[in-house]
């Protein structure tokens, strides 16, 4: 082949590279657009502050916004402790043996499993075996469950980060090793486990399929009282007036949709931004 | 993760064999038939659309990425990627609703546009961020003294990508590939909205389907306790695991493997 045919396949490669790069960067921009062109008109006031009425047709998104925050802070407070002792253990105690791998093997696995799997799990478990019923409690241990395999993840990687002459100077000074892991490595790995966590809370916000099976309701005019209620969400609700209310105006869907895509993705920005700031200040040490 | 105890005593009633190749699925039915055939063929169908689609693009993507992009370009594509990952599965189903499912309908002139070829193409988009960042994660894992020795004998960066850097990282591009496809498998909030829902066995992408995580998800709800068909979509779930899992371990070997080669 002659040079110039080679730069010009060279070319027509790099084409199909940058095309494909597109391909991928502007759908996601586009989306984002539409849902916040179509979405802004429906969000006011009343939108977030009241409940729905009229089987959904007017009315606002309040409950339903209620019913994810609660989500988010009974998966925080039942998967986060959980992760960040199995994080510890798994890092500081555990042997290298045949179980730690077994866990270890399982805690990957745990990621990939589907997230309707995860609802038939909390289904047999939570609502059935434990009688919790279809609550905000069952929901909460499932969308913790599926949410486990992140924050065990996140806060073994930040407390394996942490130095070992922190550990040794620490010990040095005649501590325990509990104590040195609850002063000096804990302390320190808390950035990395905190972007966990909120990488956690964004999942539970979106998720969708686990609790559609384990208690979210459609059109609950109420706030739930108790953690053994039912309770409206976010992403069921918009996937109830999306595939199966007629008669919804397109503007109240597209506002749910922009509702929840903020509040997920708020999430992940917050993450993103922990992580940056953490690292610039280990940099100027 | 053993619960799935209760999918098993489907298999009393209807043999594993009529459960996994039967071709009719009639929970309410006197008696109730359950053949699984019709979801499985559809989550083939969809799994095969995004596959095909989400493969090519996103392995293209990570090796401009890692291997063309200027730093500024890569910093400016990464987030965005991120974000696409960060999309909740709900919303890319209520998107696929709303503006691809009536672009499929008048483009192919179907009577419906919520077909397997609709939800394959979501469930490209949805897998795409982790075929891009496993791929290239894969691709920069290549060193660079490698790059350098096919400079050195004269070839371009076109064919030191295609002959060297690929290659070298085949083994991270192949379990990047079966992350996504164990994701496109599971996805289930977006194929339960457009994948159109039909109970046959589909023999074309653009017929409307219902792959088997959407069979659980509208099944599970009308369900009695412990009832037949309970056991039943128990039963597609376990099938289900069993296939992810097995995907998954299979692409955590791969990438183990990958990691060992450079470290040495």
């Amino acid at each position: 082949m002659t040079m110039v045919r080679r730069q010009v396949t060279q070319r027509a490669a790099f084409g199909f590279l940058i095309a494909s790069t597109l391909i991928v960067v502007i759908p996601v921009l586009v989306i984002i657009g539409i849902i916040l062109f179509n979405g802004a008109g429906a969000i006011n006031l009343e939108f977030l502050t009241q409940a729905p009425s009229q089987a959904g047709k007017a009315g606002g998104i309040f409950p339903a916004i209620v019913g994810t925050f609660y989500l988010m802070l009974g998966t925080l407070i039942i998967a986060l402790p959980v992760g960040v002792m199995a994080g510890v253990y798994l890092t500081e105690y555990a042997g290298d043996n045949w179980l730690t791998k077994l866990i270890n093997m399982a805690i990957i696995n745990l990621a990939g499993v589907p997230s309707i799997i995860y609802g038939l799990f909390g289904l047999g478990i939570f609502v059935m075996t434990f009688n919790f019923g279809m609550s905000l409690l069952s929901a909460s241990f499932t969308l913790a469950c599926q949410a486990l395999a992140m924050t065990i993840t996140t806060s073994r990687e930040a407390i394996l980060a942490v130095p070992r002459e922190y550990r040794e100077g620490s010990l040095a000074i005649g501590t325990t090793k509990w104590q040195t892991v609850r002063h000096v490595v804990l302390p320190q790995a808390m950035p990395g486990i905190i972007t966990g966590a909120v990488l956690a809370m964004s999942r539970a916000a979106g998720e969708t399929a686990p609790i559609l099976v384990v208690g979210a309701a459609f059109l609950l005019p109420r706030l739930p009282h108790s953690v053994f209620d039912q309770f409206m969400a976010l992403p069921y609700h918009l996937y109830t007036v999306a595939a199966h209310v007629p008669g919804i105006p397109d503007a109240t869907i597209w506002g749910i949709a922009l509702v929840l895509l903020v509040v997920v993705l708020s999430f992940n920005v917050m993450a993103t931004l922990i992580r940056l700031r953490t690292r610039t200040r280990r940099y100027s040490l | 993760m053993l619960l799935f105890k209760e999918g098993t005593p489907i298999f009393l009633d209807t043999p594993p064999w009529e459960f996994l190749f039967g071709t009719r699925w009639y929970p309410v039915s006197e008696p109730p038939t359950f053949g699984i055939l019709p979801f499985f063929v559809s989550t083939l169908w969809v799994t095969l659309v995004a596959t095909l689609i989400a493969v090519p693009v996103g392995i293209a993507c990570a090796a401009y990425l890692a291997e063309v992009a200027p730093d500024k370009v890569r910093e400016t594509v990464k987030p965005i990627i991120e974000i696409l990952a960060g999309f909740p599965s709900v919303v890319m189903g209520f998107i696929g609703l709303m503006l691809l499912s009536p672009a499929i309908k008048s483009m192919f002139n179907l009577n419906t546009g919520l077909t397997g070829l609709t939800a394959g193409i979501m469930l490209a988009m949805m897998s795409l961020p982790i075929i891009v960042s496993v791929s290239e994660d894969a691709l920069r894992a290549v060193p660079d003294s490698f790059r350098q020795g096919s400079y050195a004998l004269g070839a371009t960066r076109w064919e030191t990508i295609r002959h060297v850097s690929i290659p070298a990282a085949l083994s991270g591009i192949a379990a990047a590939i079966m992350l996504g496809v164990g994701r496109a498998i599971g996805e289930t909030m977006t194929v339960l909205m457009v994948a159109g829902g039909a109970l046959a066995v589909p023999v074309s992408p653009t017929e409307p389907m219902m792959p088997m995580t959407a069979a659980i998800a509208s099944g599970i709800g009308n369900a009695v306790r412990g009832g037949l068909q309970y056991q039943a979509l128990f039963a597609i779930g376990l099938i289900l695991f069993l296939i992810t899992l097995a995907v998954n371990l299979v692409a955590d070997r791969v990438l183990e493997r990958q990691k060992r080669k450079f470290t040495r």
